[in-house]
């Protein structure tokens, strides 16, 4: 008998497993362990049009407190999870307090990469996770403000875009030889810079950053060629990681994430875990993959929920991600590992194309830039595991649905 | 405040008594509206907030724009009175908006 489930972790994941478990009708005790003092809030805006002001807090949570109250989910708001015995099947939270539970669900998250070189430890310098985080750049920036961003990924991007928006001097520092270059094809990364440059924004590749200095608090970023980008304001977007010390320390084990199989269960069978911080097998690629997404977080989460309740479903979804850059939105569907050919549908020129990645005749991922017509098709067609017909796709004017080989 | 219905997938009306300012995805999420996922936030980026409009409503609407097409398009059974609910901004002119919805949601 299953009378008592805590949830660790209030965001996009937790605050999911919660809903479902009340939608599929667990009537015990259901508790949500929420280490941040609001109510479980949406993520994505963060770093756009909440940074920027057009979204206020009270838009950011997923549901009203009434609706919490209503279904019973006693919250358990800034409070954080600090041990877990899995024999007792207890977890302590920092309060003191002592949480028995008949089932567990971890969904911890991720955690901001940190910066570890020399300077890393000055005022004035910010990660992007969190409503706290973003509370402090927007009090640490004005129009005018010279922002340095260390980072040309989905973070550093969509964040560079929005301080642009907001009046400020922005200058984007990436490591590699172009942005998002782990997610998208070179012509979409050469794409977004160019729209970048456009509105102002110097985005400099090839700079490994090798130090931060100022007195007490950030003025400059020191990379390793010498150069010297002064900054009133630093953020830091440089990925992140799954959280796992809860689980690694309880003896369950993680590598690059907690390990779960396809229902969502760690080593331990009263405990599973969902979203950001696992690590689990996708049926549809073949192979593990861990995932930061808010429609991972939420698809895993309800499967983890119908686990919790003893009904076995798997979870083999197509990911899908996006980001909004300036009036750009970048749309992916599936995962773009292991291809043999990419197709270009259309032309970057026209600001709407999209890049598909074929394994053999398999559509297995598509990168959408203003096209949500070939994404949304992409979604349907890669769970399918739809074969395509190469000429056909390559005919931008043709609906990408339509481009599907015919059957041999 | 306009008050919006909801008819959910299960066929229960679900009355709200929504503020003005906010996305009728918004509204709906908010209040737990069943069938409404909105992963996205609003950004048409999921397609999981569709809504079909009662016809005497659709018309008052501002139009769909092109994103919105396209995301509707590939959306689980389109019809003419498709609709993002996360591109209808919430006016007092909306009071008494009925809206259906669908049995699914999502890239179909």
């Amino acid at each position: 008998m299953i009378s008592t489930i805590v949830v660790v972790g209030g965001g996009q994941a937790g605050a999911q497993a919660v809903d479902t478990l009340r939608r599929e009708g667990f009537a015990g005790r259901l508790l949500l362990i929420c280490d941040e003092p609001a109510l479980p809030y949406q993520r994505p805006p963060l770093s756009k049009k909440y940074l920027s002001g057009e979204l206020t807090a009270e838009r950011l949570p997923f549901r009203h407190r009434a609706f919490y109250d209503e279904h019973r989910i006693e919250l358990k708001l800034g409070s954080r999870a600090v041990a877990l015995d899995p024999r007792a099947h207890r977890v302590d939270l920092d309060n003191g307090e002592a949480l028995t539970y008949d089932r567990l669900l971890l969904c911890l998250g991720a955690t901001a990469r940190r910066l570890t070189c020399a300077g890393a430890d000055l005022a004035g310098l910010h990660y992007l996770r969190t409503v706290a985080d973003v509370t402090l750049i927007r009090a640490a920036i004005k129009p005018g403000s010279r922002v340095a961003i260390i980072g040309g990924g989905y973070i550093g991007l969509e964040t560079a875009a929005t301080c642009r928006h907001m009046g400020c001097e922005v200058t984007v520092l990436e490591l590699a030889d172009r942005v998002m270059n782990r997610v998208v094809a070179p012509c979409v990364s050469e794409f977004f810079e160019k729209e970048h440059r456009a509105q102002g924004i110097h985005i400099l590749c090839n700079m490994q950053v090798t130090r931060i200095e100022g007195a007490g608090r950030v003025e400059r970023v020191i990379c390793a060629d010498g150069s010297e980008t002064a900054a009133d304001a630093l953020i830091v977007g440089v990925g992140a990681m799954a959280t796992t010390a809860l689980a690694s320390d309880a003896g369950l084990a993680c590598d690059n994430g907690i390990l779960v199989d396809e229902y969502c269960r760690t080593q331990d069978e009263a405990i599973f875990a969902a979203g950001d911080c696992t690590n689990h097998p996708s049926p549809r690629f073949g192979r593990r993959v861990r995932i930061e997404s808010v429609d991972n977080a939420f698809e895993q989460a309800k499967t983890a929920a119908l686990n919790l309740l003893d009904r076995k479903v798997a979870h083999d979804r197509v990911p899908w991600f996006w980001s909004d850059q300036f009036d750009s939105k970048l749309l992916i569907a599936g995962l773009s590992q292991d291809y043999d050919r990419q197709v270009l549908r259309g032309e970057p020129a026209s600001r709407s194309f999209s890049v598909c990645y074929l394994k053999g005749e398999e559509l297995i991922a598509v990168e959408a830039i203003n096209h949500s017509k070939d994404y949304m098709a992409a979604r349907k067609l890669i769970a399918d595991r739809a074969r395509m017909n190469l000429a056909k796709m390559a005919n931008p004017n043709l609906a990408l649905k339509e481009a599907v080989a015919e059957p041999a | 405040m306009p008050r919006i219905t909801f008819i959910e997938p299960g066929g229960l009306r679900r009355v709200i008594d929504a503020p003005i300012g906010i996305s009728l995805m918004e509204a709906a999420v908010q209040n737990g509206v069943q069938g409404i996922i909105a992963l996205c936030g609003g950004a048409c980026a999921c397609g999981t907030c569709h809504v079909y409009v009662d016809a005497a409503w659709f018309v008052r609407l501002e139009p769909r724009e092109e994103m919105e097409e396209g995301t509707l398009e590939c959306a689980w059974q389109p019809r003419d009175n498709s609709r993002l609910s996360c591109q209808i901004q919430l006016t007092a002119d909306l009071d008494g908006l009925e809206v259906t919805v669908p049995q699914r949601q999502g890239a179909m």
